[in-house]
């Protein structure tokens, strides 16, 4: 369970926003919508840690998430604005290495598999240099079929991917959350996504 | 906990392959300032010979900081970094990863390549013995500290050169260290001392670098 109390963020002298405060629980889905520059993206790099809050914190089962840092980790699956692809890898060796560093067991056959459910095993074996942005943002996703983590934030996840690719996304979202996973996500597009408590949260000034 | 250890160390070794063309640039250029002494000073032995622990500690520091910035900037450009620090495992083991993949690619080879100079300067062959050896202990430190000093200058302008600044003076015991070994060979003395003192620092910036850079690390990232 992810519970945040009084989360504000200042950027430089600006406050981008203040007393944020959600519940989020097993199989729920949270929406955090706002305009460019509202803060989406702090709000999520809060969440995972990456950023300290100016004021407020995240609990995670209960104890903040820096006394329960491991757990919480091996738990999250975080995908920002950017892929973390290296341009002089495969998109395999990519997929596999990042699934691996993240302490994850992936095998080749498991990581082939998973490319092969965004639907570009066909780029396996070329290098993330030669692909486009959406086939990009394919191979990055793709960790999610690898992940065993409970809870998934992803920063604009159906950016740059096309129709096809938008449906299979929602539809592993929805199985997910239905099996008891949490899902943050902040998006643009309007997506059906299945899931039993859908939350929105609002950003503005 | 070891997989991601390894995975970080193996995918490391792999992109220095594949860019094979930045790992020969700082080889050529420990090959080059070293060989631009000799022509500059002339060919006399014995002046050669007593510049040269200096000229190639001083040599094979620069061209294992050339590489430096190159150490954590790709990672955070691209966000591979941003994963790191999410990972489960202690991000300190992981950076030990980083930079022993970093002195594997950019210090090992100089160290080998060291006594081959070492001959331009009429070095005798226990003082490029002793070179090989100084060398092997005092790299490691030297990729250590230039961690932290890369982990701090993430994000900025021109931190090539601040690097270089931060770095450099950080540096001095182990150049003390290290081309005194090599003196002491070459005058008949015992280079234990100077050895176990270097082996000292490397141990030492073994245990607290990577604290430092970890922590480093997450404050460029923020």
């Amino acid at each position: 369970m992810l519970l945040t109390q009084g989360l504000a963020c200042l950027r430089g002298d600006r406050l981008l926003f203040k007393n944020v405060e959600f519940e989020l629980n097993a199989g729920g889905l949270l929406y955090v919508l706002g305009e460019n520059g509202s803060g989406k993206s702090s709000l999520l790099r809060m969440l995972c840690g990456l950023m300290l809050p100016e004021s407020g914190t995240v609990f995670w089962n209960k104890k903040p998430i820096k006394e329960e840092s491991e757990s919480y980790l091996s738990n999250l699956t975080y995908i920002g604005h950017l892929n973390g692809l290296k341009d002089d890898l495969t998109a395999l060796e990519n997929l596999t290495m990042s699934a691996r560093a993240a302490g994850n067991e992936v095998t080749e056959d498991k990581a082939l598999a998973a490319l092969a459910a965004i639907g570009i095993e066909r780029c396996a074996n070329l290098p993330a240099r030669v692909l486009s942005q959406g086939q990009k943002r394919r191979v990055t996703l793709a960790k999610l079929w690898l992940s065993e983590g409970k809870l998934w934030i992803l920063d604009e996840p159906f950016a740059a991917l096309d129709i096809a690719s938008v449906s299979i996304l929602a539809a592993k979202l929805g199985e997910h959350l239905s099996s008891g996973g949490m899902a943050i996500l902040t998006t643009h597009q309007d997506v059906a996504i299945h899931a039993q408590s859908t939350q929105t949260l609002r950003l503005s000034e | 906990m070891n997989g991601a250890w390894m995975t970080v160390l193996k995918r490391d070794l792999l992109l220095a392959f594949r860019r094979r063309s930045d790992v020969a640039t700082t080889l050529f250029f420990f090959l080059i300032v070293s060989s631009l002494f000799p022509l500059g000073i002339g060919p006399e032995p014995t002046v050669l010979s007593s510049i040269a622990p200096g000229v190639l500690w001083v040599a094979a520091l620069l061209a294992g900081m050339l590489s430096l910035t190159r150490l954590f900037a790709a990672d955070f450009a691209d966000g591979s970094l941003e994963q790191m620090l999410l990972a489960p495992q202690p991000l300190t083991l992981l950076v030990t990863a980083k930079v022993l993949a970093h002195w594997l690619v950019c210090g090992l080879p100089v160290v080998l390549l060291a006594p081959l100079i070492g001959l331009q300067y009429a070095l005798p062959n226990d003082a490029l013995f002793v070179l090989i050896i100084s060398l092997l202990l005092g790299t490691p430190a030297l990729s250590l500290i230039g961690a932290i000093g890369a982990a701090l200058t993430l994000g900025v302008r021109g931190s090539g050169l601040l690097v270089a600044l931060l770095v450099l003076p950080l540096y001095i015991p182990v150049l003390i260290f290290g081309a005194g070994a090599v003196a002491a060979s070459q005058h008949g003395m015992s280079a234990q001392a100077h050895l176990s003192l270097l082996a000292a620092c490397s141990l030492l910036a073994l245990v607290l670098a990577p604290l430092a850079t970890a922590a480093a690390l997450r404050i460029s990232v923020e």
